[in-house]
């Protein structure tokens, strides 16, 4: 093993591109053999780290702090207590990170949807971001499902194919930026997962009487799927112990249903100009049978796409009196509530659809109580005592029973 | 190369019945064209190993449960070479696949997913009806990708475009630069994109466009559109003093 092999505890460094990539379970040492040739530049873990498994069991490190939030355009825009949650936990936590204004999107929502791009601008897309971490010292966290399988997607494309190295180091020198690939791609719901325990230890919501259902995100465990991570102790390591392992890890039931491997329809091209599709989809294979088959207070989940279309779907299928009517949170929105962060502050729980109340209500959450606190907030806004409500703010903690 | 141009689309198991697909049929010389297309992406290889006929990716596909689309029938016709079927599925069959990758269950390693998006690419490059059909109503998405550098902004969060998510989108719009000033995240009080995104990052993202040709890309299924990105890249690029 070489030294830069042994420092990042992966296997030999390879001597060139793996021929049948359906094998490989771990490119750093490709990624590593190409630093060695000066093709690219590799950002380390260079923090204290905490050490899961992948799909096949190789070792992946989880950096603690320091971290560069790859921002989610899905999430930001449309659910941003999606994000804020992320932000909120990690700041409780006591863990430094940079929230980049030179992020842009990975730009796959569009990639997927209308095929207006190529692989060349997809690679210089995501490389631009990693230079852009790279240059703030901070270790990348990818905050959306799409982008981060997507990411993984592109490290192949660019590991395999030098020409497209040659193109997309071409484009990244006259940005002045090098080409940088992070040592891993990490999701945040790793990061979650990985510090459930710190999250379960300030844990001020009692949630053991929660019943929850969960909906693993394609584009995390099945695109370049080794990188995943999965756990024996999770349903027998045959599916992702992210979210899963957080919410047990807070005392919740997290309860079974036979579509969970069934996309939630989300399509990409389909959710925004082809719903009947999504909606359909969303409700009868995902929420009804969830209902039917486990009953949940809530459903939780890991991406940008699958938080909006389980939720948003719900609203037509319950004019057509289907079985639906089901809360829809991200496992942050869910591990920031156990900490006791505010619904409407930091969830931000007004920018969805399914009716999250009663959900709230079995956490001990008086939510009128939390609504009027945020109104109060916004007349603070209105009247022009603030321009912005800021973290200092966001930290009112609604009542409830702890 | 072997191609395959035996039979245009009539009375065959493989084919959808031509009276109902709706698009005019090209010369053999065309498809052939458009399938080579596709083979020469780099990333063709990667996504094609052959098929045992299993159907794992069927049973594990959205769309095959709501759609007449196959991802099966994508691996086969790519396997096969068979111009008339995979020009048949650009214009028919591959604006329905959901983009989850549910398929890459595949035994053999394929990719039935990712051969749609290089037969999409291939699609919008050529101007194909099915892809202008498909992008109908997706320009103002495009714009916003390229445009701004986020793809979905709040402000797109309007009862008229979203009336089947319920009355709470309308809340949203009504109190929309109120309730973004209320995010406790610095980057997030924007309401025509996701998060600030700064002005030097806009143009690098710019020169991506050009650099790679994605930009040229909208011309062939939104001239219109085009026209509008172009004249802001340019103008933003000229601002800036970047020569391409």
């Amino acid at each position: 093993m070489s030294i830069q092999g042994e420092a990042l505890g992966c296997a030999e460094v390879a001597e060139g591109p793996v021929a049948d990539r359906r094998q490989l379970e771990d490119p750093r040492g490709e990624l590593l053999e190409l630093e060695r040739q000066g093709e690219l530049i590799v950002q380390k873990i260079d923090r204290e780290a905490i050490i899961l498994a992948t799909k096949y069991g190789r070792p992946k490190r989880i950096q603690k702090a320091h971290l560069w939030h790859h921002k989610s355009c899905g999430q930001c825009g449309h659910i941003p207590g999606y994000s804020t949650s992320i932000f909120w936990v990690m700041r409780k936590l006591g863990y430094d990170y940079c929230d980049p204004a030179d992020q842009t999107s990975c730009t796959a929502w569009n990639y997927y949807a209308s095929a207006t791009s190529n692989s060349a601008a997809q690679a210089a897309v995501a490389v631009r971001n990693f230079a852009a971490a790279y240059e703030s010292g901070y270790f990348p966290l990818i905050h959306c499902g799409t982008s981060y399988g997507h990411y993984k997607e592109v490290r192949e494309e660019l590991i395999r194919h030098p020409e497209l190295r040659a193109q997309v180091r071409a484009i990244m020198a006259k940005l002045g930026k090098p080409l940088v690939l992070p040592e891993e791609i990490v999701h945040y719901s790793e990061w979650f997962y990985a510090l459930r325990a710190e999250i379960a230890a300030k844990q001020v919501r009692d949630f053991s009487g929660i019943a929850v259902a969960v909906h693993p995100a394609c584009h995390y465990y099945k695109i370049v799927s080794g990188d995943a991570i999965y756990s024996a102790d999770i349903y027998g390591g045959q599916r992702t112990a992210v979210v899963t392992g957080l919410a047990q890890a807070l005392g919740a039931e997290v309860r079974d249903y036979s579509t969970w491997f069934d996309c939630c329809g989300f399509g990409f091209r389909h959710i925004l100009v082809q719903r009947d599709f999504t909606r359909s989809f969303a409700t009868l294979r995902k929420i009804e049978v969830m209902k039917e088959e486990a009953n949940p207070d809530v459903v939780l989940t890991h991406d940008t796409g699958c938080v909006t279309t389980l939720d948003k779907s719900q609203f037509a299928a319950q004019a057509h009196g289907r079985n639906v009517g089901l809360a829809v949170l991200s496992d942050a929105q869910f591990a920031a509530l156990a900490m006791g962060a505010h619904p409407y502050r930091v969830c931000q729980l007004h920018w969805h659809s399914a009716d999250y109340r009663p959900l709230l209500e079995k956490m001990g959450i008086d939510w009128e109580r939390a609504w009027g606190e945020f109104q109060s907030d916004l007349r603070r806004l209105e009247r022009g005592e603030k321009r912005y409500l800021d973290w200092d703010d966001a930290d009112g903690v609604a009542d409830g029973p702890r | 190369m072997t191609v395959t141009t035996a039979q245009p689309p009539g009375p065959d198991a493989h084919y959808k019945v031509p009276d109902l697909t709706g698009y005019g049929d090209v010369a053999d010389e065309v498809k052939v064209r458009l399938f080579e297309q596709v083979k020469a992406d780099i990333r063709f290889g990667d996504y094609l190993y052959g098929c045992y006929e299993c159907g794992i990716c069927v049973g594990a596909c959205p769309s095959a449960k709501f759609y007449d689309f196959s991802p099966r029938r994508i691996a086969q016709a790519a396997a096969r070479e068979d111009v008339d079927l995979v020009y048949q599925q650009m214009q028919e069959d591959i604006w329905e696949c959901s983009q989850c990758f549910s398929c890459l269950r595949c035994p053999r390693g394929n990719n039935p997913g990712g051969i749609v998006t290089i037969m999409r690419e291939v699609a919008v490059r050529n101007g194909l009806t099915s892809a202008k059909e498909a992008l109908v109503a997706y320009s103002r998405i495009i714009y916003k990708i390229m445009s701004t550098g986020t793809q979905v902004s709040p402000d797109m969060l309007r009862p008229d475009a979203f009336p089947d998510w319920g009355p709470e989108t309308g809340d949203v719009a009504d109190n929309l630069e109120l309730w973004r000033r209320a995010l406790p995240a610095e980057t997030m009080h924007t309401t025509t994109t996701g998060w600030a995104v700064a002005e030097r990052t806009l143009v690098e993202l710019f020169v991506i466009w050009m650099e790679t040709g994605a930009l040229d890309l909208v011309a062939r299924v939104d001239p219109g559109l085009y026209s509008i990105l172009q004249e802001l890249v340019e103008e933003r690029l000229e601002e800036e003093g970047i020569e391409l």
